[in-house]
C-alpha cells in the first residue's frame, strides 16, 4: 500500500540549525511587523480612551466651579426708604453695592482705575438681587450683610482659561480693560472661584443663562426612571428566565420567545422610543415627558440584557443542587425558588446593575417621548409626582445643553457627563464587587 | 501485519540523530522531567512508553520546542540534533520545526482542502518553485502518507470530511511535506480504530527508511510492533532505554518489568 | 373611587382571604398541619390568588375597553356639521376630552358644583373663561355641541367607572369566597398555586413576544397611514429630502435615499475604523499578549463599550469636529467647512465599535481549537503565519458575523449622528460634508410640536420601519452565521 519512494537525495541541501537562512529572516521580519500591528491597534484603542477621558475632564471640570464676587455692606432703614422712593429702585440698590465694592477695593490699596460700568459688566445688574434680599429678610436692615454674587459667564471663562486677554474681543459683555479691574479684585480677595453647588442641585435654566443651569432636576428624573426599571425589569426578567431555563419544554413557543429575546437585544434604541411614543403615549394615553413612560421604555430595552445574564447565572447552578432538593420530595417549583434562585442571586443582581447602568446612559428613546432638557425646570412635588410630572433625565439634559447656541452650555454638558460617568462608574464598581465577593465556582 | 510480532531487529546501529543530555522540564514549580539523557538514532523508530503523566509527551515536545508555546514551561539541559544545540539562542524554532515534524494525538487537519492542508508547510517554507512543483510535492507526500489513492480524486474537498484514520494519515502526509529529518508522533493512533491503527503502523514502518521516527504510545503492543528502540519513562525519569526486544523480554529495571507485566501504570 | 384605592381594596381582600383560607384548611384538619395535603400557606395563597387574578383581569380589560366604548357613544351624538367645520373628528374629540377634563378639574377645585357642571350651557356661562380660571387653557371658545358632548362623555365615564368598581369588587369577593369554600385538608392547594405561578412565569416570558408585536404594530399602522398620505414609490425612490414644516403648507419631499446613503456612508467609515483596530486588538490579546497585559488591556478597551452614546456624541461635536476642521478646514486644504460631517460621526462611531468588534472576535478566535495552532506550529509556521493562514480562515464566518452585528449597531446608532453628522440630507461622495441618517431624522421629525397626522411626522414611522427591517435582517443573518460557526467546533 505504500508509494513512499521519493528519493531522499532530493532534499534541499542541509543547513545547520544555528544559521538562519534568508527566507527565515524574512518570515521573522513579517512576524515582527504583524505583532507590531497588533500592539499598534491596542495602543490606538487605549489612546482613544485616554483622549476621550482627557477631553471630558479638561472641558468638564470648569463646570463645577463658578466665580463669585463677595461684598459686605450695611443698609440702614433710611437708606432702604431712600432707595424705594427713587424712580429706578434697583439702580439705587446697585449703587450701594458698587460703592461698598469700591471702598473695599480702596482699602486693599491697589492701584487700579475704578469704573462702575465695568462692575456692571463683571457681575451684571445686582440691584434686583439685593432689593429682594432686604424685602425677604427685613431683619437684615441695619446689619452688615455679606453678598456673594455670581460673576458673568465671560469672567467665569477668564478664571478658568476659556477666555484670555489674547482671545477677548471688546463687546458690551466684557472689555479688555475690565480684566485689569478683575485682576485687582482678585488680588483684593473680592472676586474668587468657588464650588458651584447650583450645578449639582439646580434645574435647567433659560437658553441665555448658562451660568444658572443645573443638573439636579434631571438627576431626580433619572432616579425615578431607574426605580421603574428596577422594579419592573428585575421581577419580570427573573420570572422569564426561570421559565425559560427551568420549566420551558422544547417547543415552537419557547423557540419563538428565545428568538424574540435575542433579536430585541439588538434592536436600535430609537425603535424602542417609537414604541413608547406610539403605544404608551398615543395608545394608552400616559402623560408625555413622564419618568414613568421613560422607565417603561427603558424596561423593555433592558429586559433582554437582564434575561440573558440571569439565564447564565441560573445555568451555572449545578444540576446536583436541583436533584438534591427533588430527592427529598420538594416540588420542581420549590427546588427552584428555595435553592437555585438564592444561589444564582449574586449573578442576577450583577447583571441587573449592569443593565441599569446601560439604561441610565440611554438618550435617544427619551427624546421621542418628550423627556428633553428644557422640561426639567422644577423639582417634582412628592413621590407620585416624581413618576408622572414632566421631567428630563441626565443624558437628555446633556443633549439639550449640547444643542444650544451659547458655548457656555457646552461646559455644562461636559460637566454633566462627568456626573453621569460618576454614576455609571459607581454602579459598575458595585457590580464588580458583588461578583468578586459572591462569585462561586462549582 | 500480525499483531504481536516483534519486528526483526537490525542489529547494526545507525548514527545518532538526537542527543539529549540532563534535560529538566518545569511547569511552573512542577518538575516534570528529571535528568533525562537519551541518544536517538537516525532511520530508527524509537518508542517512548510509560504510564500517563510520566513525562513522555512532554519530553517529545521538547525535541521540536513545541513547549515554547506554553508560557509556564521551562526547559533546561542540552538537546542536540546533528550536533546543533536546539535551545541555542541562535536557533529559530520555526526553522527547527520544519526539520522536526510532528503528528499529534488527535488528527487535526486544518479546515481547508486536502490539497491546501498538505501544501501549507511547503508554502510557508518556500519549498516549491512553482505550481507544478507544489503539485508534485503534494502528490509525493500523500503517497508517502499512504493516502494518495483514497484522496486523489477529491484533493479539493475539505480535509475535515475524511474519516479519523484518513485524517491522521493526512496529518502525517502534511508533516512529511516539509521534508523533515525527524518525525515526532504523539500517540498517533489513540483516536483511531484498529484497522486505521494498522494502516498507520504500517506507514510508520515505511517512514523509517527515510526518517528518524520518535513515537509516544500507550500501547505496549504497538511499541513492540513498530519500534526498534524503546524508552520507558516513569514519574519524569527515564528508567530504561534499549533495544525493544530486550526491554520487552528481559528488562533490567524492576519498574520496567512491573509496567510491562501490568502491575503499574 | 380612584383606581389606586380600588387596587388597594382588592389587595386587602386578598390578604384577608389568605388568612381565612389558611385557617379554614387548618380547621378542616383539626389544627394538625400534618394532615393537610399542602403546607397551610398554600391554602392561603390559593384564596389570595382567586381574589386577585380574575378581578385584575376584568379591571385591565375594562380599562382598555371603556375609552373605546365612550368615544363611540359620544361620536354618535356629534352632529356631522361640527366635524365638517373642524379639521377632523380626532381634533373635535380631543376638544371634547379637554373640556370634560377641565370640568373635572373645576369640580375638584370647587369652582362649580357637580350638578352645575352637568347642566351648564354655553348661553349662560363662558366655559373657556371659567376653565381658564382653574388652570385649563383652551384654544378656542367652546361650542354648544362640544359642551353637550363633553357632559355626555363625563357622564358615561362616571357611570362606567362606578359599574367597573362594583363589578371588580364583586368578582374579587366571589373569587375569594369560592376558593375559601374549597379549602379543606384533601384539596391539593400546592399544585394549583404552583400552576398559577407557572402561568405567571410564562406571562413574564411572553413579554418579549408582546414587545416585538408592539414594535411591529406601532411601526406598521403608522407606516400604512403614512403611505396613504404620501406615495410609497416617492418615499423609497425619492432622491430628495426636504420636509416642509407642518402648518405652513407646501409639499414635502420625503425620499429615503439620501438618508439611507448617509446612514451607509457613516457606518462604512465607522467599520473602516473599528474592524482593523478591533480585529488586530483581538488577535494581539488572544494570541500574543501575556496574561498580565491581557488582564489590564482587555477591560480598558471594554470601557469604551460602557460609555453612553451621548458622551460620544458630545465628543464628536465638540472635540473631534473642531480637530478635523483644523486639519482639513479652510486654513489648510479646504475640504471641510463645518465640524459636523460624515467623517466626524464615522470616526467617533468607529471608536465606539472597537470593543464590540474586538470582544466578539476575541471569543471567536479563542473558540478555534488549540489543536489547529499545534498543527501549524508543528509544521514550523511562525505565529503570524498560523494566525493569518489557519486561525483567521477558520474563524472567518464568526468574524464576518461579528462585523455584521457591528454594522447593525452602526446603522441604528442615534446620538452620535444627531450631534456629529449634521442635519442636511445629501447624496454626496465627499466624506467631509455634513450628511444625515435615518435615525437622526426620526428624532428631528418626532420631537417638537409635530402634528401626528401630518406626513412630515408619520414619515418617522416609515423610517423606523426601514431601520427595523434593516437591522433585524442583519442581526438574523449574523446570528445565523455565528451559530453555524459555533456548531462546527462543538
Amino acid at each position: 500500500m505504500t508509494d513512499a519512494s521519493m528519493d531522499p537525495a532530493a532534499r534541499p541541501a542541509k543547513s545547520g540549525l544555528t544559521v538562519t537562512d534568508a527566507r527565515t529572516r524574512k518570515r521573522n521580519a513579517a512576524e515582527k511587523r504583524f505583532r507590531a500591528y497588533g500592539m499598534a491597534a491596542i495602543g490606538l484603542g487605549l489612546l482613544f480612551l485616554l483622549f476621550l477621558f482627557g477631553s471630558i475632564l479638561k472641558s468638564g471640570l470648569p463646570a463645577f466651579t463658578h466665580t463669585i464676587v463677595s461684598v459686605e455692606f450695611t443698609m440702614s432703614q433710611a437708606d432702604v426708604d431712600d432707595a424705594e422712593s427713587k424712580m429706578l429702585k434697583t439702580k439705587a440698590y446697585e449703587n450701594f453695592f458698587i460703592a461698598a465694592l469700591q471702598s473695599q477695593l480702596e482699602a486693599s490699596a491697589l492701584d487700579v482705575a475704578f469704573d462702575a460700568k465695568a462692575i456692571e459688566r463683571i457681575v451684571g445688574k445686582t440691584g434686583g438681587t439685593i432689593r429682594s434680599h432686604f424685602k425677604d429678610n427685613p431683619g437684615d436692615i441695619g446689619k452688615p450683610v455679606a453678598f456673594e454674587l455670581a460673576a458673568s459667564s465671560r469672567v467665569d471663562g477668564y478664571f478658568n482659561g476659556r477666555v484670555t486677554r489674547e482671545t477677548l474681543v471688546d463687546s458690551r459683555f466684557l472689555q479688555l480693560t475690565d480684566l485689569d479691574l478683575v485682576d485687582a479684585l482678585k488680588e483684593a480677595g473680592i472676586i474668587q472661584s468657588a464650588f458651584n453647588w447650583n450645578f449639582i442641585t439646580g434645574k435647567d435654566s433659560g437658553v441665555d443663562n448658562p451660568g444658572g443651569a443645573g443638573l439636579g432636576a434631571s438627576v431626580i428624573g433619572s432616579f425615578f426612571m431607574m426605580l421603574v426599571v428596577l422594579f419592573l425589569s428585575l421581577p419580570i426578567g427573573v420570572a422569564a428566565s426561570i421559565y425559560l431555563e427551568e420549566f420551558a419544554p422544547k417547543n415552537r413557543f419557547t423557540d419563538l420567545i428565545e428568538v424574540n429575546i435575542s433579536n430585541l437585544a439588538a434592536v436600535p434604541s430609537i425603535v424602542f422610543g417609537i414604541l413608547g411614543l406610539a403605544v404608551f403615549i398615543q395608545f394608552a394615553g400616559l402623560p408625555q415627558s413622564a419618568p414613568l413612560v421613560g422607565g417603561l421604555v427603558l424596561t423593555l430595552m433592558t429586559l433582554p440584557t437582564i434575561i440573558i445574564s440571569t439565564r447564565a447565572s441560573l445555568a451555572a447552578v449545578p444540576p446536583s443542587i436541583r436533584d438534591a432538593a427533588l430527592g427529598v420530595g420538594a416540588s420542581k417549583m420549590q427546588s427552584v425558588f428555595h435553592h437555585v434562585l438564592p444561589l444564582a442571586m449574586p449573578g442576577i443582581l450583577t447583571g441587573t446593575i449592569i443593565g441599569l447602568a446601560q439604561a441610565l446612559g440611554e438618550t435617544a428613546p427619551l427624546l421621542l417621548i418628550g423627556m428633553v432638557g428644557f422640561v426639567a425646570r422644577e423639582y417634582p412635588e412628592g413621590f407620585i409626582a416624581g413618576f408622572t410630572d414632566a421631567n428630563s433625565a441626565m443624558p437628555a439634559q446633556i443633549y439639550t445643553w449640547a444643542s444650544r447656541a451659547d458655548p457656555g452650555f457646552y461646559e455644562k454638558a461636559w460637566g454633566g457627563i462627568i456626573i453621569l460617568l460618576l454614576f455609571l462608574i459607581t454602579m459598575n464598581t458595585i457590580a464588580v464587587i458583588l461578583r468578586r465577593r459572591f462569585e462561586r465556582r462549582w | 501485519m500480525n499483531d504481536m510480532r516483534i519486528v526483526e531487529r537490525d542489529v547494526k546501529t545507525n548514527e545518532v540523530k538526537i542527543a539529549a543530555k540532563d534535560v529538566q522540564v518545569y511547569y511552573g514549580t512542577n518538575h516534570a522531567i528529571k535528568d533525562v539523557s537519551v541518544d536517538i538514532e537516525d532511520k530508527t523508530v524509537t518508542a517512548f512508553i510509560g504510564p500517563s503523566g510520566c513525562g513522555k509527551s512532554t519530553f517529545l515536545r521538547c525535541i521540536n520546542r513545541m513547549n515554547d508555546t506554553i508560557d509556564v514551561c521551562r526547559v533546561e539541559g542540552d538537546i542536540r540534533i546533528d550536533g546543533d544545540d536546539i535551545y541555542d539562542a541562535k536557533v529559530d524554532p520555526v526553522q527547527l520545526r520544519a526539520k522536526v515534524g510532528m503528528v499529534f494525538q488527535k488528527p487535526n487537519p486544518f479546515p481547508k482542502s486536502i490539497y491546501d492542508n498538505v501544501a501549507y508547510g511547503p508554502r510557508i517554507h518556500g519549498l516549491a518553485k512553482n505550481k507544478a512543483d507544489l503539485d508534485d510535492i503534494v502528490e509525493q507526500s500523500l503517497r508517502r502518507g499512504a493516502i494518495w489513492n483514497e484522496v486523489k480524486d477529491r484533493l479539493h474537498a475539505p480535509g475535515t470530511g475524511l474519516s479519523g484514520g484518513q485524517q491522521q494519515r493526512l496529518c502525517i502526509a502534511r508533516a512529511v511535506a516539509t521534508e523533515p529529518e525527524v518525525l515526532l508522533m504523539d500517540e498517533p493512533c489513540s483516536a483511531l480504530d484498529p484497522i486505521a491503527t494498522a494502516q498507520v503502523e504500517e506507514l510508520i514502518d515505511e517512514l523509517r527508511k527515510n526518517y528518524s521516527v520518535v513515537i509516544v504510545t500507550h500501547s505496549m503492543q504497538q511499541a513492540a510492533r513498530v519500534s526498534q528502540k524503546t524508552a520507558f519513562f516513569h514519574l519524569g525519569n527515564l528508567v530504561e532505554f534499549g533495544e525493544t526486544g530486550q526491554i520487552f523480554t528481559n528488562p533490567v529495571d524492576p519498574r520496567t518489568e512491573s509496567y510491562i507485566t501490568g502491575r503499574i501504570g | 373611587m380612584p383606581l389606586s384605592w380600588l387596587i388597594l381594596v382588592i389587595l386587602a381582600i386578598a390578604a384577608i382571604g389568605y388568612v381565612l383560607g389558611r385557617s379554614r384548611a387548618l380547621q378542616s384538619a383539626n389544627g394538625d398541619a400534618r394532615d393537610l395535603h399542602s403546607l397551610p400557606s398554600y391554602y392561603g395563597a390559593y384564596v389570595g390568588m382567586w381574589a386577585v387574578v380574575p378581578a385584575s383581569a376584568i379591571l385591565i380589560i375594562w380599562l382598555l375597553a371603556q375609552p373605546y366604548f365612550v368615544n363611540g357613544q359620544v361620536l354618535g351624538t356629534l352632529p356631522d356639521s361640527i366635524v365638517a367645520e373642524g379639521s377632523s373628528v380626532g381634533l373635535v374629540m380631543s376638544d371634547v376630552r379637554r373640556v370634560a377634563e377641565g370640568l373635572e378639574t373645576a369640580i375638584a377645585q370647587g369652582a362649580v358644583s357637580r350638578a352645575e357642571a352637568d347642566t351648564m350651557d354655553v348661553g349662560t356661562t363662558d366655559i373657556r373663561e371659567m376653565l381658564g380660571d382653574v388652570g385649563v387653557a383652551l384654544g378656542s371658545a367652546v361650542s354648544a355641541e362640544v359642551l353637550t358632548a363633553a357632559q355626555l362623555y363625563r357622564g358615561l365615564n362616571a357611570t362606567g367607572s362606578l359599574v367597573m368598581t362594583v363589578l371588580v369588587l364583586l368578582i374579587a369577593l366571589g373569587g375569594a369566597a369560592f376558593a375559601w369554600s374549597r379549602s379543606n385538608a384533601q384539596f391539593r392547594a400546592r399544585n394549583v398555586v404552583e400552576r398559577g405561578v407557572l402561568a405567571l412565569l410564562i406571562g413574564a416570558a411572553s413579554i418579549a413576544i408582546l414587545t416585538t408585536i408592539g414594535i411591529v404594530f406601532a411601526l406598521l399602522f403608522n407606516t400604512i397611514e403614512f403611505f396613504r398620505l404620501y406615495p410609497a414609490s416617492d418615499f423609497f425612490f425619492g432622491t430628495s429630502w426636504a420636509p416642509s414644516f407642518s402648518g405652513r403648507g407646501g409639499a414635502s419631499d420625503l425620499g429615503v435615499l439620501p438618508l439611507l446613503w448617509g446612514t451607509f456612508y457613516i457606518s462604512l467609515i465607522a467599520l473602516l475604523v473599528a474592524v482593523p483596530v478591533g480585529l488586530f486588538s483581538a488577535i494581539y490579546l488572544s494570541e500574543y499578549a501575556s496574561p498580565r497585559v491581557r488582564s489590564i488591556a482587555k477591560p480598558l478597551i471594554e470601557i469604551l463599550a460602557g460609555i453612553p452614546t451621548i458622551v460620544y456624541g458630545l465628543f464628536a461635536l465638540l472635540t473631534v469636529g473642531p480637530i478635523l476642521v483644523s486639519l482639513f478646514g479652510k486654513e489648510t486644504v479646504g475640504w471641510m467647512s463645518g465640524g459636523t460631517a460624515v467623517m466626524t460621526a464615522g470616526l467617533v462611531m468607529g471608536i465606539m465599535l472597537i470593543p464590540f468588534v474586538s470582544s466578539l472576535s476575541d471569543d471567536i478566535i479563542n473558540a478555534v481549537p488549540q489543536a489547529m495552532r499545534d498543527g501549524s506550529y508543528g509544521l514550523g509556521a511562525t505565529q503570524s503565519e498560523t494566525i493569518r493562514q489557519v486561525i483567521l480562515p477558520a474563524a472567518l464566518p464568526g468574524i464576518v458575523g461579528a462585523i455584521l452585528l457591528a454594522a447593525s449597531r452602526a446603522i441604528g446608532e442615534t446620538m452620535i449622528v444627531v450631534l456629529g453628522a449634521g442635519a442636511a440630507a445629501r447624496l454626496s461622495l465627499n466624506p467631509f460634508e455634513a450628511m444625515t441618517t435615518i435615525t437622526a431624522k426620526i428624532v428631528s421629525q418626532l420631537t417638537g410640536d409635530a402634528d401626528f397626522a401630518s406626513p412630515e411626522a408619520l414619515v418617522a414611522f416609515a423610517l423606523g420601519m426601514t431601520l427595523f427591517v434593516l437591522t433585524l435582517g442583519l442581526n438574523i443573518f449574523a446570528l445565523y452565521i455565528v451559530r453555524k460557526y459555533r456548531e462546527q467546533y462543538d
